[in-house]
């Protein structure tokens, strides 16, 4: 590509960004209603969805995927965990951007929302009570959510960073004892119930599997042999298209998860205005304000925080159930909590779009493009067998690129890519892509004044 | 009136209490129980007075790397997640320049550069008395790169955000560490790697059993106890100390006073990198071992011990890690192995809910 369309390209985009922003020239857009700014900022996500599936298609193609089952399959990856950060980013965007909680234990309220779910609803003669799943994820949501309001209780008197770590410590400590022997296997009342330690615990099957299969809870090969009326209709579409009845599966959960996300973008957007919103974003900018106004900011500040607990749990469950449906404590560690703030400061804290943008480019670009490139490189110039040591590298005939592209070095410049963009959006850009934008607290746009001005003149 | 404003007086010491009420007879429950272990001889003499002995060499380390953190929160107000990271910086330049020291001439050059695990350390065999001179310069390598390090990155990170926020600061430092420590991984590649050769240890006979003291651990506590004393000397008689204690006091008068602050800055990262080097080098030194996350691992309990001394105390900090390093230990009679650190997170959260302040109570003495 020549540099001269290139610029064309990104202009019209920073053009198009400008327009969703709300800013044209140095002037703010009034558009009023939040409907409109909903639906242009829905459309500039969808667009910007499209924009990615074009390229990691071709990312694919040339990456030697060459069957349309296979291509499907690593965009439905993707597609999932992109869901799964806008989730979880939204989640954040509550307790972070509007009430001003810094929650640096994500990863620790999603594990409590699994593990709970998974004691609440695996069969009684495995290690769980055997519940009915609803029974499970509402369980692993109160939990999460219980949990949340008694972290911040106490806590959310103490200053930013002091929650923070106390968050932080929280979340680790969850995910010891979930990790401990004493906890993998344990006996309460005669019912054997437990976490697995550190291995991977099985989880119950999804809901989409009971969509699917009569004997949802068999294995996925002897379950495909017995799909429900809705089960087969997609399976003989699928084999139509080349689609095993594995990836229906998936693609029919990753819908799923799409109408999940969408119900999490709304609902957020419809708490950011209500007057519980209102009230949250007065605390942000001023605590004091709004305290002196007579509104309860702890009150307010311990239900946003827990709210958002519930829903990192929420999604945490319905990441985890997906596919062969199997978690393991090494899922939550501090690292998924550092990944979704580095999403949500791409996004901008604060704006619930940004939370979604962010969440979507973080997973496109910074977690799942390296591996696309890392599979081009291998297939397109064939590098061979990564050199040991750095030193190696340097010295010997090995090549220095096949040392930065093996796995574990791909994983590792991954993030000291993401390092270097969280500190260079904080030097830069602390509001983030979206940032800018400043989201009015009150339900009439307050700068518009000229009703008063044509008074006077 | 007055006798509302009482009321409301003991309704919130009220409201504040229960819970200190039910943490502290937890506590004193616990000492009874470790009493009673005593009495019953559940609990043999000699293994408390291990766990004690382990907890007080951990505890120095853990002090030794707080200091610095307890050093840029002071002055620079902010909670630097990176210092983790700037704990195995420091341990792997040391290792490194200790490494060459001891090997160079009889092993590989790039084994040794890398502190790679192909080096066989039994034959390197690096320990105090066999390779003193080793230690003491991957000692002062340790220090020296930490402090270079930290003041590089300050230059390139922090100085910019001179004035941000607090979190912004933090949010920044999360980066630094999440870059910093796998760029350590993509340097050094991330497998653990075995450093010393062991030596034996002088056993001192205590009740029916005996406690090992190892020269490792003796070497830790000396150096760091060393390192302690100077740091106190530097803050309490240099001008320097002093204008440090006046920046952590109030930043703007001692701007106003004439105290280049930006070059107190600097020396401070210096002084806590300098600080933080060693800690890293001693730790894997006592240990025996290393991996490019280990620092990393260390952080929540060095936050630990600089929260539970009261943020922004060096005397704090010191005594913080002493008494987190003995808590991780002696949590070793109730809890296994592998749930100790639960126990010090637990002492962690339980003082910020308690006593934000701190142990030392409030007052920045740097």
């Amino acid at each position: 590509m020549t540099p001269a369309p290139l610029g064309q390209l990104l202009g019209a985009l920073r053009a198009r960004l400008d327009a969703v922003r709300g800013v044209v020239g140095n002037r703010q857009v009034t558009d009023g209603g939040t409907v409109q700014r909903t639906t242009s900022d829905l459309r500039f996500v969808a667009g910007l969805a499209l924009g990615l599936y074009v390229l990691f298609l071709v990312l694919s193609l040339l990456g030697g995927f060459q069957s349309a089952e296979a291509v499907t399959s690593r965009l439905q990856s993707v597609t999932l965990l992109a869901l799964v950060y806008v989730m979880l980013t939204l989640a954040l965007n509550l307790q972070w951007g509007y009430a001003g909680l810094l929650n640096l234990g994500v990863a620790g309220f999603a594990a409590v929302g699994v593990y709970t779910m998974a004691l609440l609803s695996l069969p009684a003669d495995g290690l769980g009570l055997g519940l009915p799943l609803p029974v499970g994820i509402l369980g692993g949501f109160l939990a999460a959510t219980l949990l949340g309001a008694l972290a911040a209780l106490p806590a959310i008197r103490l200053r930013a960073d002091y929650l923070a770590i106390v968050t932080l410590a929280f979340s680790e400590i969850i995910r010891l004892l979930i990790r401990s022997q004493p906890a993998s296997e344990f006996t309460i009342a005669g019912q054997r119930l437990g976490t697995g330690g550190t291995d991977s615990l099985d989880l119950p099957p999804n809901p989409v599997k009971s969509l699917l299969y009569e004997n949802p809870d068999q294995g996925a090969f002897v379950a495909v042999e017995n799909p429900t009326v809705i089960g087969d209709r997609l399976f003989t579409a699928g084999e139509a298209v080349g689609f095993g009845p594995s990836l229906v599966e998936r693609v029919v959960y990753a819908v799923l998860m799409l109408a999940v996300a969408l119900l999490f973008y709304w609902l957020l957007v419809r708490v950011g205005n209500s007057p519980f919103g209102r009230v949250l974003k007065a605390i942000r900018e001023d605590e004091l304000v709004a305290s002196s106004l007579g509104k309860d900011t702890r009150r307010f500040k311990i239900i946003a925080f827990a709210v958002g607990c519930g829903l990192m749990a929420l999604t945490g469950m319905l990441w985890q159930m997906e596919g062969g449906g199997s978690t393991a404590p090494t899922t939550f560690e501090p690292e998924l909590t550092f990944f979704v703030f580095v999403a949500l400061i791409l996004g901008g804290s604060g704006s619930n779009t940004g939370s979604v943008v962010g969440g979507i480019v973080f997973v496109a670009v910074l977690l799942e493009a390296p591996s696309f490139i890392q599979r081009i490189v291998d297939t397109q110039f064939g590098v061979p067998s990564a050199p040991e040591t750095l030193f190696d590298a340097f010295t010997g005939v090995d090549p220095f690129l096949g040392y930065f592209l093996s796995d574990t070095n791909i994983s590792a410049l991954r993030f000291i890519v993401l390092g270097a963009v969280l500190v260079y959006l904080m030097h830069n850009r602390p509001e983030g892509i979206f940032g800018g934008r400043t989201e009015i607290a009150s339900p009439i746009d307050l700068s518009d004044r000229s009703g008063t001005e044509g008074d006077e003149s | 009136m007055s006798t509302r404003e009482e009321s409301g007086g003991v309704l919130s010491s009220v409201e504040l209490n229960p819970l200190a009420v039910v943490l502290g007879s937890l506590a004193v429950l616990l000492f009874a129980d470790l009493g009673r272990r005593l009495v019953t001889g559940k609990l043999p003499v000699s293994t408390l007075a291990t766990f004690l002995w382990e907890g007080v060499v951990f505890g120095m380390a853990i002090g030794l790397a707080g200091i610095g953190l307890a050093m840029t929160y002071s002055i620079l107000q902010f909670a630097n997640f990176a210092h983790g990271d700037y704990i195995t910086a420091g341990a792997f330049t040391g290792w490194l320049a200790a490494f060459v020291v001891a090997g160079l001439g009889s092993f590989g050059l790039s084994g040794l550069v890398l502190v790679s695990d192909t080096v066989p350390t039994g034959e390197l065999g690096i320990n105090v008395f066999a390779t003193p001179l080793a230690v003491l310069v991957g000692l002062a390598v340790a220090s020296a790169s930490s402090a270079g390090l930290a003041l590089a990155l300050d230059r390139v990170v922090f100085k910019p955000m001179r004035g941000a926020r607090g979190i912004s600061l933090l949010i920044a430092s999360v980066g630094v560490a999440l870059a910093l420590r796998h760029a350590l991984i993509v340097l050094f590649t991330g497998s653990t790697r075995s450093l010393t050769t062991d030596v034996p240890g002088q056993t001192v006979a205590i009740g029916d059993g005996s406690v090992t003291v190892g020269a490792h651990e003796v070497t830790l506590v000396v150096v760091a106890g060393a390192l302690m004393l100077s740091t106190h000397l530097l803050l309490r008689y240099t001008k320097l100390g002093t204008a440090m204690r006046a920046m952590a006091d109030n930043e703007d008068l001692a701007l106003v006073t004439g105290i280049p602050t930006e070059r107190v800055v600097r020396t401070t990262w210096l002084v806590g990198g300098a600080l933080t080097g060693a800690a890293g080098f001693l730790i894997a030194l006592e240990s025996g071992s290393m991996d490019p996350t280990f620092g990393w691992d260390l952080l929540l309990l060095v936050f630990s011990a600089v929260i539970l001394g009261g943020i922004g105390s060096v005397y704090g900090a010191i005594v913080g890690g002493i008494i987190i390093g003995i808590t991780r230990n002696l949590s070793l009679v109730w809890l296994p192995s592998e749930l100790v650190l639960v126990g010090a997170f637990g002492v962690l959260i339980f003082m910020l809910l308690v006593r934000p302040q701190g142990l030392v109570g409030g007052v920045k003495t740097v």
